[in-house]
């Protein structure tokens, strides 16, 4: 987005640049003043402040405090299962997410437009609406819970409750994020390769797979994103078992209950820093496939 | 020729992908919606009748719609200010501005509603100062509002900068030279060229706000026909294994999405050129 921020010149298209002393250039328009100001006031209250207040107050118990509150065994399994089950949701939503926007963008079929829209169900649908039907649909005399059960496999109230609970939330994220790039997709390239003479699978790794790689790499990391932060769609269906089913946006609540502050916001900043952490990491590997593209 | 180069072809590939894509979207995505209604409807229309004219239920109904209706048009005009004062200008610092609007979508809701507790509940850095002035915040309505806001700001101000930055300012520009006051500047020209983009944001902003849990979830209190919003109550009852009201009160907030969810659709076929959203996704 910020890429998108380009200069406004109030003297025309000239290669004017602000002087290095004033931090804003003038203009003819009206309401600096009024709008930066809501803006910075209200940025203030709701987030600067709330969030100054989670960075600070984990501390109040020492970082020996918030050491033993995020070893402590439940709270590390929840946060382990929170970003490992995140992950594997993200992955299969990966290739999931490949195969329906593909579908979408590179084929005509009746009721296109309606699966298209049909998407971002998982977005519109409040999440306890969806945690509910979930494990109602996976439960053990559920529709789709009875069956597996049947084989002896336990879908709600297990990890794979939990699983499933995640990939239906992020699902949406990587087909928007690779729908446009593959409408894009330039098809006198992949033409060319084929009268070049590469056969299909050449043409899908060499051609479409590389222009593609970006986009699904931030699809599958809003996705986990998403993922690791989620509570509503989750916690019905899993069970909230200590040590084996509980989430670590579970454990915050459990904490807060108990008036244990300090160590809710311990486990609140730890899921802020590791989330953000993958998301880093991630943008790192975004920025090298683009560079290597580009040579 | 040219259709068959078009597309990857393997043999066979096109119908594969397609039954895939179908039989994913079903079981994954529809299927949960069907539930809703169906398990709300499974002892008969007068239950789920019957379960909606609940005191309790009404309550939630109403709670759900004036937080909904506070914080919606605040964030309205924090996202128009925000929009405004990043296009229209050039400053140090926007960066930042864009980074920190950007912020809560990356936060679990659970956080977005920690973050208020740590500041007004009872052992929060303002706790005892609202304690001493009979204030209350958590457990009560302005608890759920700030959480609200919290969780659904960034939307209407994400619609809105990216439409505003292709826009640039000739236009309010040359009214401005012609003599408008900013006022009618902004009336007459600012507001016709982003309504839909406005719509759309304010659209998925009360969708959000309607339907929000997690944040809401640990202000609330879950305090009965006093700080239940719906999606609290759905969680109230079916907590007490009361599935079809739970069901009947999910159906409500269901319908609410796919109308949102219409509503969008149309706003995306119908004005796509006019909504930022439809060139980022």
């Amino acid at each position: 987005m910020t890429d998108r921020v380009r200069p406004i010149d109030p003297r025309g298209r000239g290669l004017w640049k602000p002087p290095l002393s004033r931090w804003r250039v003038p203009s003819i328009l009206p309401g600096f003043g009024l709008s930066l100001g809501i803006t910075l006031a209200y940025l203030a209250a709701i987030v600067i402040i709330p969030l100054a207040a989670l960075a600070i107050r984990p501390w109040e118990i020492g970082l020996s405090g918030v050491w033993a509150t995020l070893t402590d065994e439940r709270v590390a399994r929840a946060l382990m299962l929170s970003f490992s089950l995140s992950l594997y949701a993200a992955l299969l939503n990966a290739v999931l997410g490949l195969v329906i926007a593909w579908t979408l963008v590179r084929y005509e079929f009746p009721g296109r437009r309606i699966l298209d829209a049909l998407v971002d169900l998982p977005f519109a649908l409040p999440t306890a609406v969806a945690g509910i039907a979930l494990t109602a649909i996976y439960a053990p005399n559920g529709p789709l819970g009875s069956i597996a059960a049947r084989f002896g496999i336990k879908t709600a109230y297990s990890p794979l409750g939990i699983f499933i609970a995640l990939v239906f939330i992020g699902l949406p994220f990587v087909v928007r994020a690779l729908q446009p790039v593959m409408q894009d997709l330039d098809k006198e390239v992949e033409e060319a390769a084929q009268t070049l003479g590469a056969s299909d699978l050449q043409r899908i790794v060499f051609v479409v797979a590389p222009a593609l790689a970006p986009a699904l790499i931030s699809g599958v990391t809003l996705a986990f994103a998403r993922a690791v932060g989620e509570y509503g769609s989750v916690v019905f269906i899993a069970g909230n078992m200590p040590m084996k089913t509980e989430i670590a946006p579970l454990l915050i609540v459990i904490k807060l209950e108990q008036y244990d502050y300090a160590a809710a916001a311990a486990v609140g900043l730890a899921m802020l820093a590791i989330s953000f952490g993958a998301l880093i990491v991630l943008n790192i590997v975004q920025l090298l496939i683009a560079r290597r593209g580009r040579r | 020729m040219s259709a068959r180069a078009s597309r990857i072809h393997l043999p066979g590939l096109a119908p594969l992908l397609l039954a895939a894509s179908v039989a994913v979207m079903g079981v994954l995505v529809v299927l949960p919606l069907a539930t809703v209604f169906h398990d709300a409807l499974a002892k008969g229309v007068g239950q789920f009748l019957a379960s909606l004219k609940e005191p309790d239920a009404l309550a939630a109904i109403r709670l759900t719609l004036i937080v909904a209706a506070i914080s919606v048009p605040l964030n309205a005009v924090f996202g128009l200010a925000a929009a405004w004062c990043i296009t229209k200008f050039d400053f140090r610092g926007k960066t930042v501005l864009l980074t920190l609007i950007d912020l809560p979508f990356s936060i679990s809701p659970v956080v977005s509603g920690l973050v208020w507790v740590l500041l007004f509940g009872a052992q929060g850095w303002f706790g005892e100062w609202l304690l001493d002035h009979d204030l209350k915040i958590i457990f009560a309505l302005p608890g759920l509002v700030l959480a609200t806001i919290l969780v659904t700001f960034p939307f209407v101000a994400r619609e809105l900068i990216p439409l505003m930055q292709d826009q640039g300012i000739d236009e309010e520009a040359a009214a401005l030279t012609l003599g408008a006051s900013g006022f009618t500047t902004f009336w007459k020209i600012t507001l016709p060229n982003i309504r839909w983009a406005l719509l759309y944001g304010v659209l998925l902003c009360n969708a959000r706000a309607m339907g929000e849990f997690g944040a809401v979830s640990v202000v609330s209190g879950h305090i009965r026909g006093l700080t239940t919003t719906l999606p609290l109550h759905v969680e109230v009852l079916y907590n007490d294994y009361d599935f079809v009201g739970a069901f009947a009160a999910a159906s409500v907030l269901a319908s609410l999405g796919l109308v949102t969810l219409v509503l969008k659709t149309a706003l995306e076929w119908r004005h796509s050129g006019e909504l930022a959203a439809s060139r980022r996704h």
